[in-house]
């Protein structure tokens, strides 16, 4: 039986990743991590801080994601995200700062216990990243 | 009739003039081509944001707690016009096509007594609105400094909007801009950005049930400020294709006209040299025959 289904992933540039054969994917999805067979439900959901995880034929695809919109319909999954990066390629001075703007935010007494917790959040991702 | 001396000089002059013209037609040709493929890329991301926007508008349509950025502030006295115009002269008919068009919506709405306020986007707008809507002007934004259209931009402005829309200084907001259709013709647009609006023709491909998570209210009130600043992206975009294809069939009618011109005062300088030497071999053959 097929088990590959399409996956879209675009930044508001441009088209950033494309397959038509992919197995699952992982995405870091509001609510805890889902993972993304064929054939699943149709649904839209939001995307933390996060890496996605994209398991083709022949290999993996990871991608660090800041926010986006995910929806998945009649086994295409696409995926909305205006700040995206291939973990293999990302500026390691990108994620040096990024975790300190994380940080400092973390510091401002303001914030919502929801946007604290997205922010610690993205520190963990992105550290995870940089020790690799 | 101007001296052979006066000729030459405004040929040389109407020359180089010629040389820019053209230089600039090279130049919007080339990046006319890296906008119009930066405006095709980023299609799909407006056209899919949109896609799941309407789904889920129609899974919340009627409920109570519809954001305020779909459903609106109940009222439309006060109307924000955000202008997007290019921060360059010399493109044709670019720049006043949409503030022609964005003139005609703003005296509609003063006609009507209701407030008008005003954003630029680009020096340009502002320099052609300023004498008549100074007053109205609240805010000018300008990328100078960007090379490219980016995301990051249109996000400040987005952001600026929203703001503004939360504490409640405007009801319905707008956005003029020139949507690229090809080279010879950009179609100046106004369209509504809140609260939103869907024609008509969207609505039929709206099916399915979808699972949501977390809940429709709470994945739309953070979509839709994404949203706004997608449709401001699209509009840049959108403009500086068109920017470009402006520019270069104003460049372009520039030469042509440059080199009919080269061609009249050559033969106007011909004609006069001819007449000069003329009239010396006459004034030499009548001397030598009065002898």
């Amino acid at each position: 039986m097929e088990t590959e289904f399409k996956l879209e992933i675009v930044s508001p540039e441009k088209s950033f990743f494309s397959n038509e054969k992919v197995k699952e994917v992982v995405v870091p999805a509001f609510e805890g991590e889902m993972g993304i067979l064929k054939d699943h439900i149709s649904i839209i959901s939001f995307l933390k801080p996060g890496i996605i995880k994209v398991v083709l034929k022949d290999g993996e695809e990871s991608f660090y994601v800041d926010d986006g919109i995910m929806e998945f319909k009649d086994n295409l999954l696409s995926i909305l995200s205006s700040s995206i990066f291939n973990t293999k390629k990302i500026d390691k001075n990108f994620v040096e700062t990024s975790i300190k703007d994380a940080e400092s935010n973390l510091a401002s007494k303001e914030l919502s216990d929801q946007n604290r917790f997205l922010e610690n959040e993205k520190i963990e991702v992105l550290k995870s990243i940089s020790s690799n | 009739m101007a001296s052979l001396d006066d000729l030459k000089k405004r040929i040389s002059s109407v020359k180089s003039t010629q040389k820019i013209t053209k230089a600039m037609k090279m130049v919007a040709a080339a990046k006319l081509r890296k906008a119009q493929e930066g405006a095709e890329k980023g299609r799909p991301y407006s056209d899919k944001m949109n896609n799941i926007i309407l789904n889920l508008s129609k899974n919340i349509f009627g409920k109570e707690n519809t954001p305020k950025l779909l459903s609106g502030s109940g009222d439309n006295k006060v109307h924000l016009c955000v202008v997007l115009t290019s921060d360059r002269g010399l493109c044709g008919g670019f720049n006043t096509n949409i503030i022609k068009k964005a003139k005609s919506y703003f005296q509609k709405i003063l006609d009507e007594g209701k407030t008008l306020k005003i954003i630029t986007v680009g020096s340009k707008g502002f320099e052609q609105l300023k004498r008549f809507y100074g007053d109205k002007i609240i805010e000018r934004i300008s990328f100078k400094e960007s090379k490219n259209v980016n995301y990051f931009d249109a996000d400040k402005v987005g952001r600026i909007i929203i703001e503004k829309f939360q504490k409640g200084e405007f009801d319905i907001c707008a956005i003029f801009y020139n949507q690229f259709k090809n080279v010879i013709s950009q179609i100046p647009q106004e369209q509504q950005i809140i609260p939103l609006v869907s024609n008509e023709k969207d609505e039929a491909q709206v099916e399915e049930n979808y699972e949501f998570e977390p809940e429709e209210d709470e994945i739309l009130s953070n979509l839709l400020p994404k949203n706004i600043s997608t449709q401001i992206f699209k509009a840049m975009l959108e403009n500086s294709a068109s920017e470009q294809g402006s520019r270069m069939s104003a460049m372009d009618n520039a030469t042509r006209n440059a080199g009919e011109m080269v061609d009249k005062l050559t033969i106007e300088y011909n004609r006069s040299r001819q007449a000069a030497i003329t009239k010396e071999l006459i004034e030499i053959i009548s001397g030598a025959e009065s002898l």
